[in-house]
């Protein structure tokens, strides 16, 4: 399978990461080659099988719904950019 | 003598037991070694003065007489697990000044049991990768060397781990494997590396790769410690639900030596084309070794072993690039300088441009790609199908009565520094070709020294155990160990 720029340009906008049009000729094939090398897995007879969910058998535990922790906003805030008044402080969002 | 920082764990257990040697005295002579090895770049944050006070704390313990098998040993953490107030930053850019508020499991296991803590250990950046070279810090090198003294990649991508253990710099080290980052890069330095089972131990606080597959295990000299390591870090933990609610056996009261009448598979699918004759006969002298030792060798089959890689590549990716979503320079780490007239989405792709490195931004967009509308079911979907069927051929391995299967680790010894074509990834991912299948069915597996190749590098074997029996894998491995008695040591020349 083959990955043209405009398909490079749309998943790399997708994932969040900005890549310079110059680049994307490279991205496109790298991402090209990644692709066809999965392709082998239509070798594969999967007719019935069910995709695993869970390596192990195991049911995921419960636990009760309840406040175990809290009130650390400052420690929470700590590593972050920029935070200002309590808050995660972020550019404009809405005009 | 030998120096204090050349010990094993069991053997440093015994001699603080003794009254011969104090924590404090173990620990200044690995601060030591730490010092004198800046050339390995092992060590990307050093934590004297932590250890020191662990130390301390640690001998009163043991005076006291209420030491653990842990208790004074002094340990390197993989940089990817969250140690409270210590910068832990997966190897990326990413997470530059992350200090994290609080402390993985696997670590408050190792300090509650009395494990002092020397600092963390390089690794490949998010742990994507098989040779180191993706780390924010630069590669960690090995302190194996090649022919001419040409600088080798201690693999990937616990690298510094494997170095660090290698070269006597720490008696243990945390590795995390999630397609074989601890296995590989102890094949690469004559060390022993324990994948244990999906669930064994917790993932509370260990930075992300792909849940599915990642598990954290020990990094040590030999198989006695690999038991007594995992013993320290494994427990049942309510903050990871994927975390098994099991009891921790004593791993190292199963070391009995004898593996009479176990049955051990030998599959032939991973006889692979193109296998250096070194690795094919050091796989063969393997066999022998456990069938001397009373093991009934079977050939078996394992079907869908080549579509281990090209799965691993999907389901890898996909949930990667959904945990690193994350990282988008609000809450934590890296903020790109921002432009005037930037908003929010120019703030996201031009701080995970600048943040995460090639191999990491790639993974991410493959994931992105396969996980996207229209191709979920034709790559996603398919992949975790085939994992399915992957396990399966295990479940019948192991429902014909075989007990552990032994395999090669690596395709080849450890290769030099910047010799993988960073352009052809689909080259890069060929390394671990052996390794993957153990992390898409969950098992656990460990890789041991068994030889030397031509040039005098390590080579090693794995051994995959059945599901939640590491103590079981641990005796056959402590067993091939001692027949294959690897002994050799790395020249010093950093």
């Amino acid at each position: 399978m083959s990955i043209t720029e405009d398909q490079a340009r749309k998943v790399a906008h997708l994932a969040r990461i900005a890549v310079d049009d110059a680049a994307l000729p490279a991205l496109a094939r790298e991402l090209g080659s990644i692709l066809h090398f999965m392709e082998q897995l239509n070798e594969v007879d999967v007719a019935g099988v069910e995709p695993m969910t869970s390596v192990t058998p195991m049911r995921l535990k419960r636990r009760k719904d309840q406040v175990t922790s809290g009130s650390m906003a400052d420690r929470i805030l700590s590593n972050a950019p920029d935070a200002r008044e309590g808050f995660f402080a972020v550019p404009k969002v809405v005009e | 003598m030998t120096k204090p920082n050349s010990l094993t764990i069991a053997e440093a257990r015994e001699a603080l037991r003794k009254g011969d040697l104090t924590s404090i005295e173990l620990t200044e002579a690995c601060l030591t070694a730490i010092e004198g090895a800046g050339a390995l770049n092992a060590f990307v944050h050093c934590t004297p003065d932590m250890a020191r006070d662990m130390a301390r704390a640690a001998d009163q313990r043991i005076r006291a007489g209420e030491a653990t098998a842990m208790t004074g040993i002094p340990v390197g953490v993989k940089d990817v697990f969250c140690v409270k107030g210590v910068p832990s930053q997966a190897g990326s850019r990413i997470l530059q000044g992350f200090t994290p508020e609080y402390e993985s499991t696997v670590t408050r296991n190792l300090w509650d049991a009395g494990a002092v803590m020397l600092g963390k250990l390089n690794q490949d950046e998010f742990a994507m990768g098989s040779t180191n070279e993706s780390s924010c810090y630069g590669p960690a090198v090995n302190p194996w060397r090649g022919p001419g003294g040409t600088q080798l990649t201690p693999g990937g991508s616990s690298g510094g781990s494997a170095a660090a253990v290698a070269a006597d710099l720490c008696l243990g080290a945390t590795g995390t494997d999630t397609g074989g980052s601890i296995r590989q890069p102890a094949a690469f330095t004559g060390t022993v590396g324990l994948k244990p089972t999906y669930g064994r131990v917790s993932r509370w606080g260990v930075i992300a790769y792909a849940s599915s597959l990642d598990q954290a295990g020990p990094m040590t000299r030999t198989v006695r410690d690999a038991a007594i390591m995992l013993g320290a870090m494994a427990s049942a933990d309510p903050q990871d639900s994927t975390c098994a609610d099991l009891p921790v056996p004593d791993f190292e009261a199963a070391l009995t030596g004898d593996i009479r009448g176990k049955r051990i598979g030998i599959p032939r699918e991973y006889r692979v084309e193109g296998l250096p004759d070194a690795i094919d006969a050091l796989w063969r002298r393997g066999a022998e070794m456990l069938r001397d030792a009373g093991a009934e060798i079977v050939d078996i089959s394992l079907p869908h072993t080549k579509y281990a890689l090209p799965a691993y590549y999907v389901i890898a990716p996909a949930e990667a690039s959904s945990n690193l979503a994350r990282y988008d320079g609000v809450r934590y780490g890296y903020r790109a300088r921002l432009s005037q007239g930037d908003g929010i989405t120019e703030m996201y792709e031009k701080t995970r441009a600048e943040g995460f490195g090639p191999e990491v931004q790639r993974r991410i967009m493959i994931g992105t790609y396969v996980l996207s509308a229209g191709f979920y079911d034709a790559y996603y979907n398919r992949a975790r199908k085939v994992r399915a069927l992957i396990r399966r051929d295990f479940d019948q391995a192991f429902a014909a009565g075989i007990d552990s299967i032994l395999a090669p680790a690596t395709p080849s010894a450890a290769f030099p520094l910047g010799s993988v074509d960073k352009g052809d990834p689909v080259q890069m991912y060929l390394n671990d070709v052996f390794t993957v299948t153990l992390n898409l069915a969950g098992l656990p597996g460990i890789a041991v020294p068994v030889g030397q190749d031509a040039q005098g590098l390590p080579l090693g074997l794995q051994l995959f155990g059945r599901p939640f029996e590491e103590g079981d894998l641990l005796n056959q491995a402590q067993v091939l160990e001692r027949a294959a008695g690897f002994v050799a040591k790395p020249d010093r020349w950093w």
